[in-house]
Order: C-alpha cells, then sequence, then structure tokens
C-alpha cells in the first residue's frame, strides 16, 4: 500500500507532525449549529506528547476526531507532516487512535486484535507475527495473547488497545480519554507507562483529557481548550505558572483571583499594586497591557501565613481550615471582603496553630503574582 | 411454614446441614418452581406439537380411504410414492419426476428467498439500528405494518400489481417501452417475490436485534486501523451480528420450503411447491398416507438443513478463535 511510502520523503523536512490552520467544525445548520471548534490553529511538533485539555465539550475530542479523520473540518486545513490530509478517511492515514472505551473487537483475541491493522495494511504474515510478539512484549501482554478481550480486565484491555494502536507504526498516536475507565492507582501506573512507550516508540503522542493532574505529569505541552477554542499552549510549567487567562488559571490548580492596579508596564513584567496598596512585581503574558486595574492571580502555595501583619503582602481574617492530608488550606477573607486562600504544607517538626477568627497577615513569594489577560 | 421461610432456619444451625446441601435443596426447589411455571406451555406444546406430529407418523403408515381419510391396514406406499410411482397400466415403480422436481423447485425457491430477504433486509436493519433511539420505534413499527392486514388479500395485492394487466405491465406499455406485457403472474419468480415481500420483517427483525446490540464505535476503530468499508462489514459488522443473520435465515427459510398460499395464488396451478403439494393429498388426491409422508420428509428435510446450517456456523465460529 501506497499510505506509507508518501509519507517519509515529508519527514526529514517538517519539525511538526500536526498542522491545524483555522480548523473549524460546526454541527448543525441555521440556528441549531454549532461550533465545535472555532477558528483553531495548532502545531504538534514531532515525538511531543501533546495534551489537549479542557472541560467536556470544550471541542478537544472534535479535534481529535479531525485529526483521525472520523469527521471533516467545516473549514480550515489539518496538515500532517506537511501534507493535507482534511478530507482524506480514517483508513488512509497514519495515524492511530486510542479509544476512551477501547473498542476492542470482540470477536477476536488480544493478539487478533492487535495484527488487524497491520493485515488490513497487507503486511507479510512473518512480519505481522514479529510485530504483534514485540507489541505483546512492550505492553507486558505476552501471557494473554490467545485470550478473548472479555476475559481481560479493563487494565488489560488498555494495554491491548495501546497495542493495537501501536503496531502500525502509526506517524501520529491520538489517545481519547484512555484512563478515564480505570481506578487511581492503575491510572497513575498507565501515565508512567504511557510516558514510557512515548520514549520508546519515539512516536508523536496527542493525548485529550480533562484531568489537569494527567495534563500536567505527562505532557511536554499543554493546549488547554473552551468552547471551541485553544486558549494557551505551553509546557506545564508555563501553564501552570503562567497562566494567561483568568479560565486557564482556574481550570489548571487552584487560584486566588484579585484586582490589582497596574503601575508600570515594561516586556513580560509590571509593578502593580495590591489591593492592600503594597507594590510588588508581576509576570505579563503577551499581549497589550496598559496602566490602570487589571486581574492578577495567585497560587494557593505562592503564599504563606503570618502572625506579624506589619511587613506582609496583605492581611486577612481566617474563616476555614481544611486538612487535606499532604496540606492544610487557610481560607481567609481580605478586608474588601474577598476570599484568599493559603496552602500550606504539613509538617511534623514546626506545627502552625491557627484559629479561626484569627487576624493574619499574608506574605507572597517572589514571582507569585500573575497578570491575566481578559 | 413455607419451603422458603425454611432456609434461613437451617443457615442459623451451622451444626446442622453442610451448606454444600443447602444450596443443593435451594436449587431444587428453584427447578421445581420453574417446571410449574413452564407446565402449561408444555401442555400445549405437547398436544399441538407432539400430537399431530404423532398421528401423521400413523397415517403414513396405512392404506388411503377411498373417499379421503385412512384404512387401518399396515401400508408402506404412502412412503413409497413420496419419491416413486407406480405405473397404471403394468404396475412398474419409476422415479417420481414430478414430486422431485417439485422437492427442488421449494428447496430452490426457498434458498432464493432467503438470500433475497438477507440482501434486502441487512441494510434495512442496519439503516434502523443507525437511527436516533427516539426514532428506532418508528421505524420498526412501519416495518410490522404489513402484518396488520390479511396474508391472502396482501398476495391478491401483488397479483394486482404483476399480472399482465396489472400496474408494472401497464406503465411499462404505456411508456411504450413494451408491446407485450411480461408474463411474470404464476412463474416461479412471481412466488419468490411474494415470499420475499411476506417474509422480509422475519429478517429484519432479528438482524436489528443483534445490530442494536453493536457497538458502532467498533467500525470506527475498524476505518482507523486502515479497513475499507468492505472490509470493516466483512472483518468486523458481519460476524459480529451473525447470531441475528442465523435467525433471521432459519425465520425465512421453513415458512418458505413450506409456503402454501402465496404459491398457490401467485404460482398459478403449475407451479406447485411442497405446501401445495401436500394440500392436494389431503384435498382432490384423497391419499392421506402420502400427504403425512410428504410433511414427515418436509420435516426432515427442515430439521438437516437446520443441523448443516448450525454446524457449520459453529465451525466457522471456532475457526475465527
Amino acid at each position: 500500500m501506497g499510505v506509507e511510502g508518501c509519507w517519509i520523503m515529508a519527514v526529514r523536512e517538517e519539525a511538526t507532525a500536526i498542522d491545524g490552520h483555522n480548523v473549524s467544525k460546526i454541527f448543525g445548520t441555521g440556528a441549531n449549529s454549532v461550533a465545535a471548534l472555532d477558528d483553531v490553529s495548532v502545531s504538534i511538533r514531532q515525538n511531543e506528547f501533546f495534551t489537549l485539555l479542557g472541560p467536556s465539550g470544550c471541542g478537544k475530542t472534535t479535534l481529535l476526531r479531525l485529526i483521525a479523520g472520523f469527521d471533516t473540518p467545516t473549514a480550515g486545513t489539518i496538515l500532517l507532516e506537511g501534507n493535507d490530509i482534511s478530507l482524506l478517511p480514517p483508513y488512509s492515514r497514519p495515524v492511530n487512535t486510542v479509544f476512551q472505551s477501547y473498542a476492542l473487537f470482540p470477536h477476536m483475541t488480544v493478539a487478533g486484535n492487535i495484527a488487524f491493522g497491520l493485515e488490513m495494511l497487507g503486511k507479510p504474515k512473518p512480519e505481522i507475527d514479529d510485530t504483534v510478539e514485540r507489541m505483546l512484549q512492550l505492553v507486558q501482554m505476552e501471557h494473554l495473547k490467545s485470550r478473548r478481550t472479555s476475559e481481560i480486565s479493563g487494565g488489560q484491555q488498555q494495554r491491548v488497545a495501546l497495542a493495537r494502536a501501536l503496531a502500525p507504526h502509526p506517524r501520529v498516536l491520538l489517545l481519547d480519554e484512555p484512563l478515564s475507565a480505570l481506578d487511581y492507582k492503575l491510572r497513575k501506573e498507565m501515565q508512567i507507562e504511557l510516558k514510557r512507550l512515548q520514549n520508546e516508540t519515539g512516536i508523536t503522542f496527542v493525548f485529550v483529557t480533562h484531568d489537569q493532574e494527567e495534563a500536567l505529569t505527562m505532557s511536554d505541552r499543554i493546549a488547554v481548550m473552551e468552547h471551541g477554542k485553544i486558549l494557551q499552549v505551553g509546557s506545564p510549567r508555563e501553564i501552570y505558572d503562567h497562566p494567561a487567562e483568568r479560565f486557564v488559571a482556574d481550570f489548571i490548580g487552584d487560584s486566588n483571583f484579585l484586582t490589582a492596579d497596574l503601575t508600570s508596564v515594561s516586556g513580560s513584567s509590571a509593578q502593580l499594586k495590591l489591593p492592600s496598596g503594597k507594590a510588588m512585581t508581576a509576570s505579563l503574558p503577551d499581549g497589550a497591557f496598559s496602566k490602570g486595574p487589571a486581574t492578577i492571580v495567585i497560587r494557593p502555595e505562592h503564599a504563606r501565613l503570618t502572625r506579624k501583619k506589619s511587613g506582609a503582602a496583605m492581611s486577612g481574617t481566617l474563616e476555614n481550615i481544611v486538612y487535606i492530608g499532604t496540606d492544610t488550606q487557610y481560607h481567609l477573607k481580605l478586608p474588601e471582603g474577598t476570599a484568599f486562600v493559603v496552602r500550606s504544607q504539613n509538617r511534623r517538626d514546626a506545627q502552625e496553630d491557627y484559629t479561626i477568627g484569627d487576624e493574619l497577615g499574608i506574605e507572597i513569594s517572589a514571582n507569585a503574582v500573575q497578570v491575566l489577560r481578559d | 411454614m413455607s419451603a422458603g421461610s425454611q432456609i434461613p432456619a437451617d443457615s442459623a444451625a451451622p451444626a446442622g446441614k453442610a451448606p454444600g446441601m443447602q444450596a443443593e435443596a435451594a436449587r431444587r426447589a428453584d427447578v421445581r418452581r420453574n417446571i410449574l411455571l413452564t407446565t402449561p406451555a408444555l401442555i400445549v406444546l405437547f398436544f399441538a406439537a407432539s400430537g399431530p406430529l404423532l398421528i401423521m407418523l400413523v397415517y403414513s403408515f396405512l392404506r388411503p380411504g377411498d373417499y379421503g381419510g385412512v384404512q387401518w391396514t399396515f401400508a408402506t406406499d404412502g412412503w413409497a410414492s413420496v419419491f416413486l410411482q407406480r405405473d397404471i397400466f403394468d404396475d412398474t415403480l419409476s422415479v417420481a419426476d414430478a414430486h422431485l422436481s417439485i422437492f427442488w423447485r421449494s428447496v430452490k425457491l426457498s434458498i432464493l428467498t432467503t438470500f433475497t430477504a438477507l440482501v434486502l433486509g441487512f441494510p434495512t436493519a442496519y439503516f434502523i439500528a443507525t437511527r436516533p433511539v427516539e426514532s428506532r420505534n418508528l421505524w420498526l413499527f412501519l416495518i410490522t405494518i404489513p402484518f396488520w392486514t390479511n396474508l391472502l388479500i396482501r398476495t391478491f395485492a401483488i397479483m394486482e400489481v404483476i399480472r399482465n394487466q396489472g400496474l408494472i405491465n401497464n406503465i411499462l406499455t404505456g411508456l411504450g417501452l413494451i408491446d407485450e406485457p411480461i408474463q411474470m403472474l404464476f412463474t416461479d419468480f412471481a412466488i419468490m417475490l411474494g415470499m420475499t415481500y411476506v417474509y422480509l420483517p422475519l429478517m429484519v427483525l432479528p438482524i436489528y436485534a443483534s445490530m442494536e446490540k453493536f457497538d458502532f464505535r467498533l467500525v470506527e476503530a475498524g476505518y482507523d486501523l486502515y479497513a475499507t468499508r468492505l472490509r470493516v462489514l466483512r472483518r468486523i459488522i458481519l460476524p459480529l451480528v451473525k447470531p441475528g443473520v442465523v435467525a433471521g435465515s432459519i425465520l425465512v427459510f421453513i415458512p418458505s420450503l413450506g409456503a402454501y398460499v402465496t404459491p398457490r395464488v401467485l404460482g398459478g396451478g403449475k407451479n406447485m411447491m411442497l405446501g401445495n403439494l401436500i394440500s392436494l393429498q389431503f384435498g382432490q388426491g384423497r391419499n392421506w398416507p402420502l400427504g403425512a409422508a410428504l410433511s414427515l420428509t418436509l420435516l426432515l428435510i427442515v430439521m438437516v438443513a437446520l443441523l448443516y446450517y448450525v454446524r457449520s456456523v459453529g465451525k466457522a465460529e471456532s475457526h475465527h478463535g
């Protein structure tokens, strides 16, 4: 089959695996139409673990289905290593999918499932057998190869689904919330496993999830989506430490939002005045900013409580204490009425002993203030 | 005290019976209850199916009465005349060509009907199964509409459509496409058309039932793994809806083989099928033993065909695994 041959040429020159240009997908017509994807442009690099993160209905699965070929874009083009694949049927794209439901073929054995894609590509029998063996080893399922897929556990089915999608050695592997059906422990194991598989195979992974923790631990880069748009693309650290928009900050991790007054703006940093009157340095996202009021975000773990109110950035009244194992969350109320959460790690040596109603000072770490675009 | 309330009392005394025995007792009580529940149906089945069958078996070994009915003397003539005929002048036996050709026509038309119904019914079932859940019932309801009208009336309606001065021929003549009407009525084609029409729902419904359980996400998985449409159909859809296809085929094949009304009306007098031949023996033929023997032969054909079919399907299945 010519499916593979034509891709090899383009591989060398292009550093990107997937290029989406102004992609839109509109379902329905007229007044009932819904834009699942609204003019999205995205570039996914070769060999990277790229995550589409967002709440359900944000368009992340739609984007994945467009790359897989199950749907065609209403507007825009999708390039795979420089070749336009927007209108190709899924069986002509060197892209494979790990489905949320696994979608294993129940009438075939584990080995039969893994061999299916290779058989459809018309590979010779010895090569198929060889690849199937290698895949079984890769996902540690050799001992179950002649079982029916209904006779193995959910975690094992997950591995088979992975092996089946990896066997034809696709240019890009698409994963549609593949871990959502697993229990917590197994999910943790599979996160590490997936990362290992991606390193070993060198295949570009496009991973869809609504689980921010999953996205942070596994991804090279994350695209945060909402309402059919990509809000921000960046490494987990960039996304977490420097969210550009309120939605991104709110969706990933816990956040304290405050309104501050920008006093001077220069490049990617700004001077601002907190509501308490204290001056701080903050980082700015891309975009034009001018002096005046702006929304800022401070992560709860970047703030510290202190008994000394003088000299602290802010002060507030302690309203609630929530113990969550590793950490304790202190819910405070600032003088202007805003809620503010401080998180501190629980340590055996230094026991902090605050009680509800205490008036406490809040210290904020350097570089912890991020200005948001909105 | 009822038997049911005694069981917990037993389990409260661990020194008593072994737990295995107790489970066994509960199981037996369960079986007893289930037998009671099925008894009415079993009685009906016994008297309505086994009873007449037994009478048929006895009649097939008797001598025909002069005005129908039977004489109570043992004879094997009934069975002999299923495939053989006695020359009325010199009493020599020869193969009954007429019967053989009727057997052959019945089997041939039934297979063709089953095949046609499958080809038409499969896409229909697929269509219904892929509709949104709310509208599926409407489509199923439409499938059952033909059942509302009497079979005889529907068959006459087909006759009206295909006869020489019927709808099709009139339209074709009116358009000037043909000069002479095409003879469709009273042919094997007419019989097959009629039977396909009558039995098509029996093909659609079981295929739909297994397709409804089919996970259509597997189709996407197939496409994703480089299978074209045809290969997805052959390698993924067909193997998984096979139980429905088998059930539908059996449900169409069996009544086709014994069909009476459709070949009678659409096949005219000369294109007889087994059902008509049997009915003839109990009517004008006044040969009840032969009729009984023919009926039992039909039963045997169906049984052999079914066994063969079920076994070949089973074999194909284990081959896949």
